[in-house]
C-alpha cells in the first residue's frame, strides 16, 4: 500500500458542548478510493467541514505528505490541494456553468480584467473530459443535481485537486447516473487522486472503494480493505455501540386503533404509504436521510398539499389539508428542526406553550393571562422543564428543555397522536432520558406515538414496532421482538 | 409573448419606449431630442445612485442611507467651498467621494463586521447623518451666491449635446458594466449574494463582499451629494430628502432581485429612466405629479409579481432515483 497523503489523528470538535468528533482518525491513500460509512451523527460531516476549512478542530492533527498542516479557510484547503463535492450541489444559480466552475479562480487577462473567452473554453474542456452532456454558458439553475453533481467535479479538476471529497454524491442520483459518477471516480484514482467516498448505499461502496473507515459516535471504530469487509461487518461496527443509554419502555397496554394511513401518497416524495398505530403504542419510523420519512410526516399533518391518500383518527376518516385540520383531528407534529419549526425563540415559555391552545384560553378574542399561566405551569411541570420561571425565553433554554417546552405546547392541546420527528436530536443525555420517560407515560396514558429517529438504540429502544422506509417507500414494519439493528439497517439501506 | 417576458430587460425597454411614445402623443415636444436630453439631465443622479445600490443589492443587503449621505455630503462640500471658493473644484470632487466612502463604510463595518441586518444598520446611520447636516450647517442653508462659479459649472457644461453631468451618468453605466462583468471584485458580488454559503466553500467572504459594496455606494452618493447641490444650487437639511426610496424602487423596477444574486446593469438604468420619465411627463399631460408616486408604485408591484413568477421552486426528488 502506497504511503498515505492525508492523514487525521485523534481529531476532536464540540458544539456548544455537543462533541460531535471525539476521535476522528482518517487515512486518505493516493490512487484509492475510501469509504467513510457510518450512522447519521456519526460526525461525518462534521470530518469534511474540518477538511475543507469550514470548522476548525479543538484538538487533533492533519497531516499531508507527513507534515502538519492546519487548514482554517477554504482557501487553505484549496491551496493544500483539497476539495469537496457536497451532498446537495454547492452551487451558484444564477451564474453559468464556466463560471461556477471557476467562481473561486476566475482566469483574468494581462489588465487583471475576468478573461471570459479562455474560462468558456477551459470550461469546455473540462465538461468534455468529463462527457458532460451541457455547455459551459447555461445557467446552472437549469441543471439536474446529477449534472450539479458534475459541475463540482469539474471544479475540482480545474484546481487540480489532489483529495477529492464526495459526501453523500449519489444521494440524489438515478442509478445510471451513478454508473456515470463511479466511472469518473474511477479516473480520478487511475490519475492518482485521494477520493474520500461518504455513502450510506452498501452496494455502492462495494463497487466503488478501496478501503473503509467506519465511524460510530464521532469516533472512527474501524478501517481496513474492502475486498476483506462483508456488508454484515460494516453494518456491525456502525450499529454496535455501547449500552449505556437505557431506554425506560414501559409496557403499556395497546388499545384500538388511533391514527391509519392508507396508500399515502406524494408525485416526488413517497409512495403507496400504509400503517395505523393504536393507542398505546410507539410506532419507530426509521430511515436514512433522504428516504422520505419526514416529508410523510409532513404530509400527515397537512404540510404537504400534493400529497394523496386516506387518514383516519379513532376510526374516522378525516381530510387534512393544513395543519389546523391535524391539529383539530388530534394529530400533533414535533418538528426535527425545533429552531425553525417548532418554538418561537423570542418568546416566554408560557407564551409558547398557550399558543396552539389560545382558543380555549380566551373569551372573545381576549386571551386570559391566568388560564395561560396555569396551563403552562402545569405542562412545564409534567415536562421538567428546568428554567427559572414561565416568564423565561425559550432561547435562553438548552436544547433539551427547549425540546421539552415544544412538546409541552403540543400535549396541552390533548390530542389523540403525537408525531415526534428527532425528539432527541442534538440534547444531552439527562433530557433525552427525560423526553424517553414522558414518551412512555404518555402511551400508558393512551396516546398514539409515532417517532421518526435517526438513532437506532432510540428506535430499538422506544419502539413497539418500527416501520422501516427507504427511498420514498415503506420496506417493513418489524415488530419489537424481531427488531435488531443488523435487521433493519438492511432493511433500510436495501436498494 | 414568454419570449419577451424571459427577457425582461426587453420587455422594460419596450415599456420604457411606450412611456416616450404616449407622452409625446399627448405632447409632441416630449420626444424632441433636447427634451430628451434634459429628462437625462434630470435622471442622471438617479442613474448613479441606483447602480451604486444595485452593487449592495446583489450581496443581499441594502442601503437606506444614501440620500442621507448624499445631502450630509453635499452640505460639508458646500460649506467647504463656501468658505475656501478659490480651492476649486478638484478637491470638492476628491473630497465627496472621500467623505461619502468613509460614511459608506460605516454601514459596511457594521454590517459584514456585526452581523447587523442592513437595513436597521442604515436605517439608523440614515438618521445620524441627516441629524449631523443640521449639527455642522447649524441648520443654515448655502445658497448659491455663496457657491463658487467652478462649484456650479462643472455640471452644466454641455458636450454633445449632452451635460456633464449626463456623461457622469453614461460613465457610471460603462464602470458598473466593466466592474460586474469583467472584474473578480465585481463577478464576487453576484457570488456573495447568490449563495453565500457556497461563496464560502470556494473563499469567498459574503460579508466583506457585502462591506466593499457599502464602501462603493457610499463614494457614489458623496459625489452625487456634490452633483445635487450644484444642480439645485442650494444645500440645506431636507435636500434629496427620502429619495432613498426613487433610488431602490429603479432597482426593483430594473429587476434587480432584493434576495441577492441577480439584476443586470441594464435594467437598472431602464428602470432609472422610467422613473425619471414618469415624473417628466406627468405635468406635461395635465396629471398632478403626486400621481408618480402612485404609478411607481404599481410598476413595482407588477415588477415583483414578474419576478416571482420567474423563480422556480427547487426540485428535490425522493422517489425519482428508485423509478429509474
Amino acid at each position: 500500500m502506497a504511503a498515505p497523503s492525508l492523514r487525521l489523528s485523534d481529531v476532536t470538535k464540540s458544539f456548544s458542548g455537543v462533541r460531535a468528533l471525539t476521535n476522528g482518525s482518517l487515512e486518505l491513500v493516493p490512487g484509492q478510493v475510501t469509504a467513510l460509512i457510518g450512522e447519521n451523527g456519526a460526525g461525518k460531516s462534521t470530518l469534511v467541514k474540518i477538511l475543507t476549512g469550514v470548522h476548525q478542530p479543538d484538538d487533533g492533527t492533519i497531516e499531508l505528505d507527513g507534515a502538519p498542516i492546519r487548514i482554517r479557510t477554504a482557501a487553505d484547503a484549496k491551496r493544500h490541494g483539497i476539495t469537496a463535492i457536497h451532498q446537495e450541489a454547492v452551487v451558484f444559480d444564477d451564474l453559468t456553468v464556466a463560471e461556477n466552475i471557476f467562481a473561486g479562480e476566475r482566469p483574468r487577462n494581462r489588465i487583471g480584467l475576468v478573461d471570459w473567452r479562455v474560462m468558456r473554453s477551459r470550461a469546455a474542456k473540462l465538461l468534455a473530459d468529463l462527457d458532460a452532456p451541457f455547455d459551459p454558458d447555461v445557467r446552472v439553475g437549469s441543471l439536474s443535481i446529477a449534472q450539479k453533481h458534475l459541475v463540482q467535479i469539474a471544479r475540482a479538476l480545474a484546481v487540480d485537486a489532489r483529495i477529492v471529497i464526495m459526501d453523500e454524491p449519489t444521494a440524489a442520483l438515478s442509478h445510471r447516473e451513478t454508473e456515470d459518477l463511479f466511472a469518473i471516480i474511477r479516473r480520478l484514482r487511475a490519475e492518482g487522486r485521494a477520493v474520500l467516498f461518504i455513502s450510506h448505499k452498501f452496494e455502492e461502496i462495494f463497487a466503488i472503494a478501496d478501503r473503509y473507515t467506519v465511524f460510530r459516535d464521532g469516533a472512527a471504530v474501524g478501517a481496513g480493505r474492502v475486498a476483506d469487509a462483508t456488508k454484515d461487518d460494516l453494518i456491525r461496527l456502525m450499529v454496535g455501540r455501547s449500552v449505556d443509554q437505557i431506554f425506560p419502555k414501559a409496557v403499556a397496554a395497546i388499545g384500538e386503533e388511533a391514527l391509519a394511513v392508507e396508500g399515502l401518497s406524494h408525485p416526488t416524495e413517497f409512495d403507496d404509504i400504509s400503517f395505523s398505530v393504536r393507542r398505546g403504542e410507539i410506532l419507530g419510523i426509521y430511515g436514512l436521510v433522504g428516504s422520505g420519512r419526514s416529508e410523510v410526516m409532513q404530509a400527515i399533518f397537512g404540510l404537504q398539499p400534493q400529497a394523496r391518500g386516506s387518514i383516519r383518527v379513532a376510526g374516522q376518516t378525516v381530510a387534512i389539508r393544513r395543519p389546523h385540520d391535524a391539529i383539530r383531528a388530534g394529530i400533533v407534529y414535533v418538528p426535527e428542526d425545533r429552531q425553525h419549526q417548532g418554538a418561537i425563540l423570542k418568546l416566554p415559555i408560557a407564551h409558547n406553550i398557550a399558543l396552539p391552545n389560545l382558543g380555549q384560553l380566551s373569551r372573545a378574542s381576549f386571551v386570559s393571562l391566568a388560564g395561560e399561566r396555569a396551563l403552562a405551569g402545569e405542562y412545564a411541570s409534567r415536562l421538567q422543564v428546568r428554567m427559572s420561571g414561565l416568564g423565561q425565553l425559550v432561547e435562553e433554554l438548552s436544547g433539551g428543555n427547549q425540546q421539552k417546552v415544544v412538546i409541552a405546547k403540543w400535549l396541552a392541546t390533548g390530542p389523540r397522536v403525537l408525531i415526534l420527528d428527532e425528539p432527541t436530536k442534538g440534547i444531552d443525555v439527562g433530557s433525552k432520558a427525560a423526553v424517553h420517560r414522558f414518551m412512555s407515560e404518555l402511551v400508558s396514558q393512551g396516546l398514539a406515538v409515532v417517532m421518526v429517529s435517526s438513532e437506532l438504540p432510540e428506535i430499538l429502544g422506544m419502539s413497539d414496532r418500527v416501520a422501516v422506509m427507504a427511498r420514498g417507500r415503506l420496506r417493513r414494519i418489524v415488530p419489537r421482538s424481531e427488531a435488531t439493528a443488523e435487521a433493519i439497517m438492511q432493511v433500510a439501506t436495501d436498494a | 409573448m414568454t419570449q419577451i417576458l424571459k427577457n425582461r430587460d426587453a420587455l422594460l425597454a419596450l415599456v420604457v419606449a411606450g412611456l416616450i411614445g404616449a407622452a409625446a402623443l399627448a405632447y409632441p415636444g416630449f420626444a424632441a431630442p433636447g427634451n430628451l436630453a434634459g429628462v437625462l439631465d434630470d435622471t442622471a443622479i438617479l442613474i448613479i445612485l441606483a447602480l451604486a445600490q444595485m452593487l449592495v443589492i446583489l450581496t443581499r443587503a441594502v442601503d437606506l442611507s444614501v440620500a442621507a449621505n448624499l445631502a450630509l455630503t453635499g452640505m460639508l462640500v458646500a460649506m467647504l467651498n463656501a468658505a475656501w471658493p478659490s480651492g476649486g473644484v478638484l478637491p470638492i470632487l476628491v473630497l465627496s467621494v472621500a467623505i461619502g466612502a468613509a460614511l459608506g463604510a460605516v454601514n459596511g463595518l457594521l454590517v459584514w463586521r456585526l452581523g447587523i441586518p442592513s437595513i436597521v444598520v442604515t436605517l439608523g446611520t440614515l438618521s445620524i447623518y441627516r441629524g449631523m447636516i443640521f449639527v455642522v450647517s447649524g441648520g443654515a442653508w448655502v445658497n448659491s451666491h455663496r457657491m463658487s462659479p467652478e462649484f456650479l459649472d462643472l455640471i452644466r457644461g454641455t458636450f454633445l449635446g449632452l451635460t456633464i453631468l449626463s456623461w457622469f451618468a453614461v460613465a457610471a453605466v460603462v464602470a458598473a458594466a466593466v466592474l460586474l462583468r469583467f472584474t473578480v471584485v465585481g463577478r464576487n458580488l453576484f457570488v456573495a449574494g447568490g449563495n453565500p454559503s457556497a461563496a464560502a466553500y470556494i473563499g469567498v467572504d459574503a460579508g466583506r463582499m457585502q462591506f466593499v459594496a457599502f464602501v462603493v455606494s457610499g463614494a457614489v452618493a458623496g459625489l452625487c451629494g456634490y452633483f445635487w447641490v450644484s444642480r439645485y444650487a442650494i444645500a440645506y437639511v431636507e435636500v434629496a430628502l427620502g429619495f432613498e426610496l426613487q433610488v431602490i424602487a429603479a432597482c426593483v423596477i430594473g429587476g434587480v432581485s432584493i434576495v441577492g444574486g441577480t439584476g443586470t446593469v441594464v435594467g437598472v438604468v431602464l428602470g432609472a429612466l422610467f422613473l425619471g420619465i414618469v415624473k417628466n411627463a406627468l405635468p406635461l399631460v395635465g396629471i398632478s405629479p403626486f400621481w408618480q408616486m402612485a404609478i411607481a408604485g404599481a410598476v413595482i408591484t407588477a415588477a415583483v409579481v414578474l419576478n416571482a413568477a420567474q423563480v422556480k421552486a427547487p426540485s428535490r426528488r425522493i422517489l425519482k432515483e428508485a423509478e429509474a
